[in-house]
């Protein structure tokens, strides 16, 4: 029974994956060996990512893969099990004026009774402070992002009487008026029409044009290389990350979509199990 | 029977000193309830108010006690009220610890601290009155309200609390809506909602213990509902909906004891609830935004126009002007319209003045020439994107573009022309017979 | 100690305790359905709303008439139960708003007509909505022992009250046996139910009947307001006892009846060791379900906290235990010939809190995984083996996570140390993991 024995961090074995990227103190997102479980169980193993700042980015992957929670776990919504997340090299609270987030369109009620100025003007309201009311130039400025939308004239309806894609874009207006240098996007075209998508894009390309790095959960595979730059391709965990052109190929999709991890679901299960005592 | 006199003197709070100050203190929890409860009822934590109600009971009673055992005048009405609030919010605290660290779900924690709290101050009431202390007897109006026997002291009480909660909803509005609203955006902007969340619990609580002697904790949760609910139907617009909630609230309070200090005998608690009950069912009738009557002929109105649409097309694709009885007669068969509808439809037709009366009988004008024409053409867009696009055998077309040819805008209708235009398929728009285009 | 002043009369008693007991065990058993489908707030509703039902009954009938107030009862639940859909529905309404609308103007209705009761004489009064009258229920001619209660005489002069109670108790058994699968399905799956052909509104609305019916039999027993928590504590409680929905209801049954009884003979007995006159019975059945429902949160024995955290713990101990003779086997690959050397202690505090490496060193050694002497551990034979074994999951997963999931080798490590002390078996894999160290077989 010889054994060969090598310290422990050694090379890694070809075939796995490769080194792990450097985190630069200039990325505006890092993400370090980050695990994150819903109620004790692991959905988001050991991500490591660095985004390069200025371009846009999406994360795609099968459904439950994880994509929503990566970027809730990112802004501190699901706490994180173990790893950690800086931005610009530094953590959430000092950063989080320079960030903007756009959630899913499901996650609110529209039928609540506000205009959708009133909503985009929700994204100044860090600007404006405690107690004190949104004065005409705040309204100004929300109406600037609405109209960067395209939604100008539809600044007094109530939300409720907005479709689905008018809806995405009050959101995305509401983003916009954050002023950040990073943007999350939670499926910003999930159930839009091709004019909102058209105007979507337009806003994302605008964005990189100023200079921010945007982040956008994606769900449509086909339009990922005409969109955006970078790609992190997620199932659990990260696939494969990096530019478009060199990550986004058959190969990584087939591992990404394959399915092959219900093993590793037993074992996320059977974490869940022995922490929670079958709750 | 009060006569009208009476009314006007209560009304106007001319009819006693007592009666002016049930009416002025009501007014005032009106109001106050009123505007707190939007955002309970925005938050969707409009039970939770009814768990913190009935939680108060032990509160009370023991503050009662306590207050006795140190030697004080059990009775004073801020002891009694803090206790309440203590034991109220130990009650909210009660159901999230629940909610936290058992299975049980939201309803059955609410219903479980509810009930069992309220139990604990029945037999807290019980030993009380069994033992007689003094100044006890009047402990049980917690329960049902006692609103007419209020003291000038319980109206100053309840005119502070009115103004507190008013002011701290005034300027935490914003706050208020944007938790209510979306609350991961807030917390990733960076507001702290677990403390905005608490002012919210606080005014909820601070309003009810100021309503537990007016109308009593099992009635109070209605102030804070009712008016709400009631003011959603008139309005879409936040600020608007906290101004007409706090009025309909105060209203209520109102009108109720004044009602109630007419009709003696009747529970001035229970006669306020019901007055907000008459408001909110005025309300959800009769109001024109949101209510049943106004939805109601919207929709009535939208089938008449589809349905008159339809009788235009008909005409346009026989290539006739006139509605003959038989052509009317033969798509109301074929969509089952009822005879009364039919007469509507006609009715309608006519006052759009798509339709005018001939010696020869129903005739359609030129605007009603060119709108039935529109909407065949639009029934033909649609039908041939769907064979196109949608690959629907041409057998399946007509339900839906049944309903869709009625709807489609001119976005729309140009999106489906380039669209059909890059395949080849042309659709002709309609010769305009007057110029006057949909 | 005073000597216990308090006796059981069984004409005082007797009849309050049956009585309470009764509406808690119908109230009990029907509310495990309420539980169920999350719709505890639907019985609060109604029992508040059954009152104008039942005075409107009165009003009419102008005496306590048991089927007129079944009646009223019956009319006020379906009436709540179709106001609030027809709120929700066609005002837009969330349902817990549009429940306290209903619930509240209904009960406010019912509270102005005991005013109008009260003004014709018909004897209803408030109090005895909240919390029924348990203790002015006297059972004249009562039977003077137990033995007595059971012979034939005996039971043709059982108030009529008890009456009630009994049938209304024996009908929430049948309705519950004859429409078990019935009710368990619509709770579970209402749209199955619906396409197999038991229309889930209609269990509904029966089942609210029921309640309605329930709540206004126990009505003066425990007061309307109290039955609520009869409703959900008992099923509630048997909830955090059992996952089996026949055994939920067993258990149900068995608590409220142990609430009902233990409820009613606290209120009158433990103040009598006091010296104190008795406190509202009702609300001490009601405290009582309380009670047991705290008791059933802590030492539940599946989902109770202590048995969660004992689990925690025994869980942190064993992984600790494993760990630690997975340390010694690596120190004894790592240089071939200290096979028989003991390892320090302190050798192995870099790796392990002390207190933890005592406790686990103690249970290897209790387990002949180790021999424990002055000098240090050394693995037994059995250790060994138990070791090897860890190690080989452990390389194994590694080898899974590296190969097939590709997490970089430095973070396979920590996440294998988690699933190697785990039930799954990872996939079979070579002889040798990606540091290159050998997996044992």
């Amino acid at each position: 029974m010889s054994t060969i024995v090598h310290p422990p961090s050694a090379h890694p074995k070809p075939g796995s994956l490769g080194e792990r990227p450097e985190h630069s103190p200039d990325s505006p997102l890092s993400v370090h060996a980050m695990t994150v479980a819903y109620h004790r169980k692991p959905v988001l193993w050991d991500v490591d990512y660095d985004a390069p700042p200025n371009k846009l980015i999406a994360i795609v992957g099968p459904n439950g893969a994880g994509k929503s929670t990566l970027i809730k776990a990112c802004l501190g919504l699901v706490p994180r099990a173990s790893g950690q997340v800086e931005f610009w090299g530094e953590p959430y609270r000092k950063a989080r004026a320079r960030i903007g987030y756009m959630p899913q369109r499901e996650s609110v009620d529209w039928d609540f009774p506000v205009s959708a100025l009133d909503v985009v003007a929700m994204g100044r309201y860090r600007k404006i402070g405690w107690c004190l009311p949104v004065m005409k130039k705040h309204k100004a400025a929300a109406l600037a992002c609405l109209e960067r939308v395209g939604m100008g004239e539809f600044a007094h309806r109530q939300i409720s009487q907005l479709s689905g894609g008018q809806q995405q874009r009050v959101f995305l207006a509401r983003a916009l008026a954050q002023e950040a240098e990073l943007y999350f996007m939670d499926e910003p075209f999930a159930g839009v029409d091709a004019g909102t998508e058209r105007a979507i894009v337009g806003v994302l390309r605008e964005l990189r044009a100023q200079g921010a790095t945007v982040v956008v959960v994606h769900h449509d595979l086909q339009t990922v290389p005409e969109y955006f730059d970078e790609v992190i391709l997620l199932n659990m965990r990260v696939v494969a990350a990096g530019p478009v052109a060199s990550v986004f190929t058959r190969t990584n999709l087939h591992k990404t979509y394959g399915g092959r991890l219900t093993l590793l679901s037993e074992a996320a299960e059977a974490v869940a199990r022995a922490a929670g005592g079958g709750e | 029977m009060p006569d009208l006199a009476e009314l006007l003197d209560v009304l106007t709070f001319r009819a006693g000193f007592n009666t002016s100050l049930v009416v002025a203190g009501t007014a005032l929890l009106g109001l106050a309830a009123g505007v707190v409860g939007v955002f309970a009822l925005l938050r969707q934590r409009a039970l939770m108010a009814d768990a913190l109600s009935h939680a108060t009971l032990p509160g009370i009673a023991i503050a009662f006690l306590a207050a006795g055992a140190l030697g004080a005048q059990g009775r004073t009405l801020p002891v009694l009220l803090i206790g309440g609030a203590i034991s109220g919010v130990l009650g909210v605290v009660c159901v999230q610890a629940m909610l936290r660290h058992t299975r049980l779900r939201e309803d059955a924690a609410i219903g479980i601290v509810l009930s069992v709290f309220f139990g604990v101050g029945i037999v807290a009431l019980s030993y009380i009155q069994a033992h007689a202390p003094a100044g006890s007897a009047g402990l049980t109006r917690f329960i049902y309200g006692q609103a007419a026997t209020m003291q000038p002291s319980d109206v100053r009480l309840m005119g502070t609390i009115a103004a507190i909660a008013i002011l701290c909803t005034l300027l935490l509005l914003k706050e208020f809506a944007l938790v209510c609203f979306n609350d991961a955006f807030a917390k990733v902007d960076g507001w702290p909602i677990s403390f905005i969340d608490l002012a919210m619990m606080a005014l909820v609580v601070l309003v009810t213990v100021a309503g537990l002697q007016a109308v009593g904790l099992i009635l109070v949760v209605a102030l804070l509902i009712i008016p709400p609910v009631a003011a959603r139907f008139w309005t879409d617009r936040l600020w608007a909906l906290v101004l007409l909630a706090g009025g309909l609230g105060a209203l209520s309070g109102y009108l109720g004891s004044v009602l109630s200090a007419l009709l003696p005998r009747q529970p001035a608690g229970a006669v306020i609830v019901l007055t907000a009950g008459a408001i909110f069912a005025v309300s959800m009738i009769f109001a024109p935004a949101r209510g049943v009557l106004a939805s109601s002929i919207r929709r009535l109105r939208l089938r008449l126009r589809i349905a008159g649409e339809h009788l235009l097309e008909a005409a346009h694709d026989e290539n006739a002007v006139e509605l003959t009885p038989d052509r009317i007669g033969r798509v109301a068969r074929l969509r089952g319209w009822s005879s009364p509808f039919r007469i509507l439809v006609l009715a309608s037709l006519r006052r759009q003045g798509l339709t005018r009366t001939a010696p020869s009988g129903l005739v359609l004008t030129a605007p009603g020439v060119d709108r039935g024409a529109q909407v065949s053409r639009k029934h033909a867009l649609w039908a041939q994107y769907l064979i196109s696009y949608a690959d629907v055998a041409p057998s399946h077309v007509d339900w839906s573009v049944d309903q869709v040819e009625h709807v489609l805008s001119p976005a729309l209708v140009a999106e489906l022309e380039s669209k059909l235009a890059s395949r080849g398929i042309t659709v002709p728009p309609p010769p305009s017979t007057h110029g006057a285009n949909a | 100690m005073t000597t216990l002043a308090y006796a059981f009369d069984f004409g005082l008693d007797l009849f309050p305790l049956l009585a309470g007991t009764l509406a808690a065990i119908t109230c009990g058993l029907l509310g495990n359905f309420l539980v169920l489908r999350r719709l505890s707030l639907m019985g609060d509703a109604i029992s508040h709303s059954v009152l104008p039902g039942l005075v409107i009954a009165f009003l009419i009938v102008s005496t306590r008439s048991p089927i007129a107030m079944l009646l009223g009862a019956a009319g006020a639940g379906v009436l709540t139960v179709v106001l609030v859909e027809l709120i929700k529905k066609y005002g837009r309404v969330e349902a817990g708003a549009a429940m306290g609308v209903v619930f509240s103007v209904l009960f406010a209705l019912g509270v102005l007509l005991i005013e109008q009761a009260a003004v014709r004489h018909v004897d209803l009064d408030a109090d005895c909505v909240l919390h029924g009258q348990l203790e002015t229920l006297v059972w004249f001619d009562a039977p003077a022992t137990l033995a007595e209660l059971f012979r034939v005489e005996t039971l043709a002069h059982v108030p009529r009250q008890v009456w009630t109670l009994a049938g209304m108790c024996a009908a929430a058994f049948v309705f519950v046996g004859l429409f078990y699968k019935e009710l368990r399905l619509a709770a579970f799956d209402p749209a199955l139910s619906t396409t197999l052909g038991f229309h889930a509104g209609f269990m509904h609305y029966l089942l609210m009947v029921f309640v309605a019916a329930a709540t206004v039999a126990a009505f003066e027993a425990v007061g309307s307001i109290l039955v609520i928590a009869m409703l959900i504590c008992p099923g509630a409680t048997a909830r955090l006892l059992t996952d089996r929905l026949g055994a939920q209801i067993a258990w149900s049954v068995a608590l409220a009846a142990l609430a009902g009884i233990g409820g009613y003979l606290g209120a009158t007995a433990i103040p009598e060791l006091f010296e104190r006159d008795a406190v509202n019975a009702a609300g001490s059945i009601t405290v009582a379900a309380g009670v047991l429902l705290t008791l059933a949160i802590i030492a539940a024995p599946r989902y109770g906290l202590i048995t969660k955290a004992l689990r925690r713990r025994r869980m942190a101990r064993t992984i600790t235990r494993d760990d630690l003779l997975a340390t010694l086997y690596r120190i004894e690959e790592a240089a071939p010939g200290s096979r028989a050397e003991p390892v320090a202690i302190r050798e192995l505090t870099a790796r392990f809190p002390a207190r933890p490496l005592r406790a686990a060193a103690r249970d290897a050694a209790r387990r002949a995984f180790v021999h424990a002497d002055a000098h240090g551990l050394t693995l037994t034979e059995a250790g060994r083996q138990a070791a090897s074994e860890l190690v080989r999951r452990h390389r194994l997963w590694e080898h899974y996570l590296v190969e097939h999931v590709g997490l970089h080798p430095d973070h396979a490590h920590p996440t294998a140390e988690q699933l190697e002390h785990l039930p799954p078996q990872p996939p079979p894999g070579p002889t040798t993991d990606p540091h290159g160290r050998e997996i044992p077989r």
